[in-house]
């Protein structure tokens, strides 16, 4: 976990997005839904809006392709001002997901992701080219998905098909309003980390709508942290507000355990895994026996023919002769892709004491071990500490 | 002389009787789809006009329709014209209401994304929302129509065509053997043209509404 902002941009990139004092004010209303806010939005990064409910984030983020229009303030897009140009062309250039995907029922998936191409009077052969390299690229093989219908396809294949149409002219900007939060938390889990080796790819600029700030973490390259009338509260990468909260209110808002939320932070495969001893399926007792003598785990990982994780072997009573037969099961093995917090959850529940950790082709790459967990933990820690310990110096020069 | 005989010896009055009415009913359904379909568009999204609307194409239906054929004679004449105009106002509360119904009924999910892509409000309105409200609109149409064909019966009252003629006629020679064969004939006749065309719109509700969302 060395680099924890792996995925942030270390410069500060040309501001995609800047808002200027923008605000809402609903008629009858006494107190504002956006107070004056201010923000800039670097291009290339997620940036995430999270706050409780009704703080004024989903109305801050509809703001920016105007599905709202704002009562004051001005909307910067790639430096150019947006705040009252034609809302449809503005619209064209910003992909928006949503939550409750809205595609158009009555649409073939090809016509809903083919449908901005179609507006901006693509070509036919141009347009079914582009809904194809869409659909791959959200992972929904076209020959299977094009000619289907949006009720065909379950919740998280449509908001696959929704990302894809989201995408579709190519747009340099996306909103995302609590893009999976209705989706079950295993796909959903899985939808993120695709979502972001996806991004790593198409590099666009992001904003996301949360209220779950375990998501805005894991997400985020920045995330701002809304208060009432979506005021900043804190506005800084995720591992600067988990070491730095700016108030009570971020501190709240954060939670218990932000050692547990660091995990969230950091990928699998950004780390060095332990090797553990293994044993292939099928040999002998004796050489199980062997095994064992030669490691001091309680535990032996068995291998198939593939170099897949088949189980593990406990380690018996002296003198009994055991077979890789009927090991104990994995339960689910980890990808380079899950997070350390998905890790750690894994290590709780394994009969074993470590995670697997498989590669795409489900081969054994290493192993996680609630130690290392520890380790890195502490040594994030320590590399926070230094950092602090300069302001507080620098601090002392100025005065 | 029984109607199987009298049917014989008419056959061809009466159909050129149902053919009228039909034609009749069919005009006027098209006029009423047009202005009522227009109306809902129009208003669906405003308290206020939605309310008006509904009020007053409520208010056409609750008309007893001799009172309204005899209204019209002083400003429409006799004939055909009249005949048209009161089936029209007969048919606009079911059309008006359910294109309504049906457009207030699209998942707002789905009229923000179109919204949010970049849609503008007419081809919102004819690529996504009028697509999607059509199966509710075309019941609203079938009910206007079925409603039409029986009022349509009255229009004979005024001058206008159809099968009123063959009831209109049995009704005033009650007592006659004619009589009751005039008026049997007229109302089958009224009762066929409604299964035709009742049939006719369910086929045209399922062919006509988009496979993604058909039932």
């Amino acid at each position: 976990m060395a680099d924890v902002s792996s995925h942030a941009s270390t410069s500060p990139g040309e501001a995609m997005i800047r808002l200027d004092n923008l605000e809402k004010h609903y008629p009858g209303q006494a107190r504002p839904a956006v107070a004056t806010l201010s923000m800039e939005i670097p291009e290339g990064e997620i940036v995430i809006l999270v706050g409780p409910s009704g703080c004024g984030k989903t109305t801050t983020l509809k703001m920016i392709n105007r599905i709202i229009e704002p009562s004051g303030g001005r909307i910067f897009l790639q430096g150019e001002d947006v705040t009252t140009t034609n809302a449809d062309e503005l619209r064209r250039r910003i992909g928006y997901v949503i939550q409750q995907v809205g595609l158009f029922p009555h649409q073939t998936v090809a016509a809903n992701v083919g449908v901005v191409p179609k507006m901006l009077g693509w070509d036919k052969r141009r347009i079914a080219n582009r809904v194809d390299e869409l659909l791959e690229l959200v992972g929904l093989e076209p020959g299977r998905y094009r000619d289907r219908y949006p009720k065909e396809l379950s919740g998280g294949q449509n908001q696959r098909v929704g990302v894809a149409r989201a995408l579709g002219a190519d747009p340099p900007v996306m909103l995302m309003d609590e893009p999976f939060g209705a989706i079950d938390p295993i796909n959903r889990a899985r939808l993120q980390n695709e979502f972001l080796r996806l991004q790593e790819e198409i590099k666009k600029t992001i904003v996301f709508v949360t209220h779950d700030i375990d998501e805005a973490i894991k997400m985020g390259d920045r995330i701002a942290i809304l208060s009432e009338e979506s005021r900043i509260a804190q506005f800084d990468t995720p591992s600067n507000i988990l070491a730095n909260p700016a108030d009570d209110f971020v501190e709240n808002f954060l939670g218990a355990g932000p050692s547990v939320k660091r995990l969230t932070l950091s990928q699998v495969g950004e780390i060095e895994l332990n090797s553990w001893p293994t044993v292939q399926a099928g040999v002998s007792g004796e050489a199980i026996g062997e095994a064992f003598r030669r490691c001091d785990d309680d535990f032996l990982l068995v291998l198939d023919g593939q170099h897949r994780p088949k189980g593990w072997l406990a380690r018996a009573d002296s003198g009994r002769v055991q077979s890789t037969d009927n090991p104990l099961p994995i339960l689910s093995p980890v990808t380079s892709q899950s997070t350390l917090f998905d890790a750690l959850n894994i290590i709780l529940q394994s009969y074993s004491t470590a995670a697997v950790v498989v590669g795409e082709d489900g081969a054994y790459r290493g192993t996680l071990d609630l130690e290392r967990l520890r380790a890195l933990i502490h040594v994030e820690q320590e590399a926070q500490l230094p950092t602090a310990a300069a302001d507080q110096q620098d601090a002392r020069h100025r005065s | 002389m029984s109607f199987g005989s009298y049917l014989a010896g008419n056959w061809q009055d009466l159909l050129k009787l149902t053919v009228q009415h039909l034609l009749l009913v069919l005009v006027s359904v098209a006029i009423a789809t047009v202005i009522g379909v227009a109306l809902g568009v129009l208003t669906y999204q405003t308290a206020a006009p939605r309310a008006f609307v509904l009020a007053v194409t409520g208010i056409f239906l609750t008309i007893p329709s001799f009172a309204l054929f005899g209204l019209l004679i002083a400003p429409l004449g006799l004939g055909y014209t009249p005949a048209v105009f009161a089936l029209v106002m007969y048919a606009l509360l079911p059309i008006v209401r359910n294109t309504i119904t049906g457009l207030r009924e699209v998942d707002s999910a789905v009229t923000e994304s179109a919204r949010a892509i970049g849609m503008g409000r007419w081809r919102r309105l004819a690529q996504v929302e009028v697509p999607l409200a059509w199966p509710v609109i075309i019941t609203g149409i079938r009910v206007a129509t079925l409603l039409d064909v029986g009022i349509a019966a009255i229009a004979a009252y005024v001058g206008g065509p159809g099968l009123g003629h063959d009831i209109f006629d049995g009704l005033d020679r009650i007592g006659f053997p004619v009589a009751f064969n005039l008026a049997l004939s007229g109302t089958l006749g009224v009762i066929v043209i409604a299964i035709v065309l009742d049939i006719f719109f369910m086929f045209l509700g399922r062919f006509t509404t988009p496979r993604g969302i058909r039932g």
